[in-house]
């Protein structure tokens, strides 16, 4: 019995409703799950054929799926590695004290947030060819990851800026009246305090940097997990729907994973005695909460 | 005057307003698509049926997990090419592949319009629902003309933010040949020796479609936020 403020207990009649409700909605997805089937099927997508080699041979795994995979966790690592200080350096920089920092990091950030990561992609696949030597093969990764670094920055400054910004006043007062500098404060005093805050949005930024490597993949020739579809169709009798489904179910196992723990930290930071409490939360598709300068998250409601 | 024609030559030829054109069309359809299906699935995941609960919360986790681009080439690939799913646009490979593209966008999209949403629905104050279901409303009474209207305005914010991110996403579309700015943009830059201005020229469009996006809904957000 599962009770909520949006409804009233269930008596018999809403009881009697809930089932009729289910039954209509088992109808329509069993009617879509049969069209689903049915067009699969007529295009002979569902035969074992297409399906076996994934089961049976570890030669799809092998030459197409565990490279490709490695592929995409490495352009997330790189990424993850360059654009953490980047966007560190960044997010205090916003906090500085004098304007010919705060200004130019400032608008640094805002630009690259505001223009699609594919775009960055293209422009950096192209710079490269243009003005460097580096060999056409690694060409793309170099791309992807130039482009998930400048806007992933982008965004971990803003969390890093909103987790500093999270700790109360006093914390800072506190460093100065000891009588602290401002490096010194932000080191020893601000930073391994707002890490916390910060961590789960940051975990969920990995989500999207996995994500957005599948952009590679689709536009730059980059041979990550989801450039393997071509070739393995091929390969396999035009088994697309099977190549997707595959590709799809690793996605999801590994940023779920990825997900889960970010879920798991925030609750375990929440509940801590050692943190301020506040935890930045991660916004849609990457970036925190807000887009403008004022009131930025921490998600417990007090006012940044 | 002859100067900016020179330095500019290289546009000519070019659909540069047209491949915007298309950007918007992508951002407004999609965003429409995805507000529907995101507030009947917010609904679903409310509400007192156990069997649309369960669906709502897999539906959001399977696809906030699948990258975009998976969904978006699946759409070509996958519905189009292999189960000839033409979303009712006859023989023209433009409007089929605009169609798919608005198609994933939506799907995609709406798990996050679904999520924004359910924090807002958290934001109301327990009163306002108590008071509702005194009255006798029912549940879909209660989420229609009490909690979802209060809902809406509070979210106003991060479902701006949401729309944000879409307009960003529908670069996406050019990996099935959607003919919009990012897709123009490759072209231009593997045709034209201009690498450096073509791309701030694509940067600065985006940067005009995005920023007062977030300022307009921004000041909105303000205007209709429940005082509490």
């Amino acid at each position: 019995m599962t009770t909520s403020v949006l409804f009233d207990a269930q008596g018999p009649r809403a009881k009697q409703r809930n089932i009729l409700y289910t039954v209509v909605f088992v109808a329509a997805i069993a009617a879509l799950g049969w069209w689903v089937y049915t067009s699969l099927d007529e295009k002979h997508q569902l035969d074992w054929v297409k399906w076996e080699p994934f089961f049976t041979s570890v030669q799809p795994w092998e030459t197409y799926l565990w490279p490709g995979l490695q592929n995409t966790l490495k352009a997330a690592f790189f990424a993850l590695l360059i654009a953490l200080p980047l966007g560190a350096l960044f997010g205090i920089g916003r906090l500085s004290d004098h304007r010919w920092v705060r200004m130019p990091s400032g608008v640094v950030v805002e630009f690259f947030r505001a223009i699609p990561v594919l775009i960055l992609m293209i422009t950096a696949n192209a710079a490269y060819s243009e003005f460097t030597d580096i060999a056409s093969d690694v060409r793309p990764m170099y791309a992807v990851v130039t482009g998930l670094v400048l806007y992933n920055a982008s965004v971990l400054a803003e969390i890093v800026r909103a987790g500093i910004l999270s700790l109360p006043r006093g914390q800072t007062d506190a460093a100065k009246a000891i009588g602290m500098r401002k490096g010194q404060t932000m080191r020893y005093v601000l930073l391994p305090q707002s890490v916390t805050a910060m961590l789960p949005a940051i975990v969920s930024q990995i989500v999207v940097i996995v994500k957005d490597t599948a952009l590679g993949g689709a536009v730059l020739t980059f041979p990550e997990l989801l450039a393997s579809v071509r070739p393995m169709s091929a390969n396999y009798g035009a088994n697309t729907i099977a190549c997707f489904t595959v590709i799809a179910v690793i996605f999801i196992a590994v940023n779920f994973t990825i997900t889960t723990f970010a879920g798991w930290l925030e609750g375990r930071l929440r509940r801590g005695k050692k943190s301020t409490g506040a935890v930045v939360g991660g916004g849609p598709d990457g970036g925190v909460e807000t887009i403008d300068t004022p009131k930025l998250v921490a998600e417990d409601g007090h006012k940044v | 005057m002859e100067a900016r024609e020179i330095v500019f030559d290289f546009l000519e030829g070019y659909d540069l307003l047209g491949a915007f054109w298309v950007t918007v069309k992508l951002t407004v359809y999609s965003a429409l698509g995805s507000l529907i299906w995101g507030t009947l699935l917010a609904g679903m995941r409310v509400g007192p049926v156990p069997l649309m609960r369960g669906f709502g919360t897999a539906y959001v986790n399977i696809v906030r997990n699948i990258p975009l681009t998976v969904i978006i080439v699946f759409a070509s690939l996958g519905l189009f090419q292999t189960l000839q799913v033409t979303l009712g646009g006859g023989d023209d490979f433009e409007v089929i592949n605009f169609r798919l593209a608005v198609l994933a966008l939506s799907l995609y999209t709406a798990a996050f319009v679904c999520e924004a949403l359910r924090s807002g629905i958290n934001t109301v104050p327990t009163g306002q629902a108590e008071a509702a279901r005194a009255l006798g409303l029912s549940f879909t009474q209660v989420l229609r003309l009490i909690i979802l209207p209060q809902a809406f305005r509070s979210v106003v914010n991060p479902l701006a933010n949401v729309l944000i991110a879409l307009t960003k996403n529908t670069t996406v579309a050019a990996a099935i040949g959607v003919v919009e700015a990012a897709y123009l943009m490759k072209d231009m830059i593997e045709a034209e020796a201009q690498l450096i201005l073509i791309s701030a020229i694509f940067a600065f469009g985006f940067i005009c479609l995005t920023l007062p996006t977030g300022l307009l809904l921004g000041w909105v957000s303000k205007k209709v936020a429940v005082k509490r």
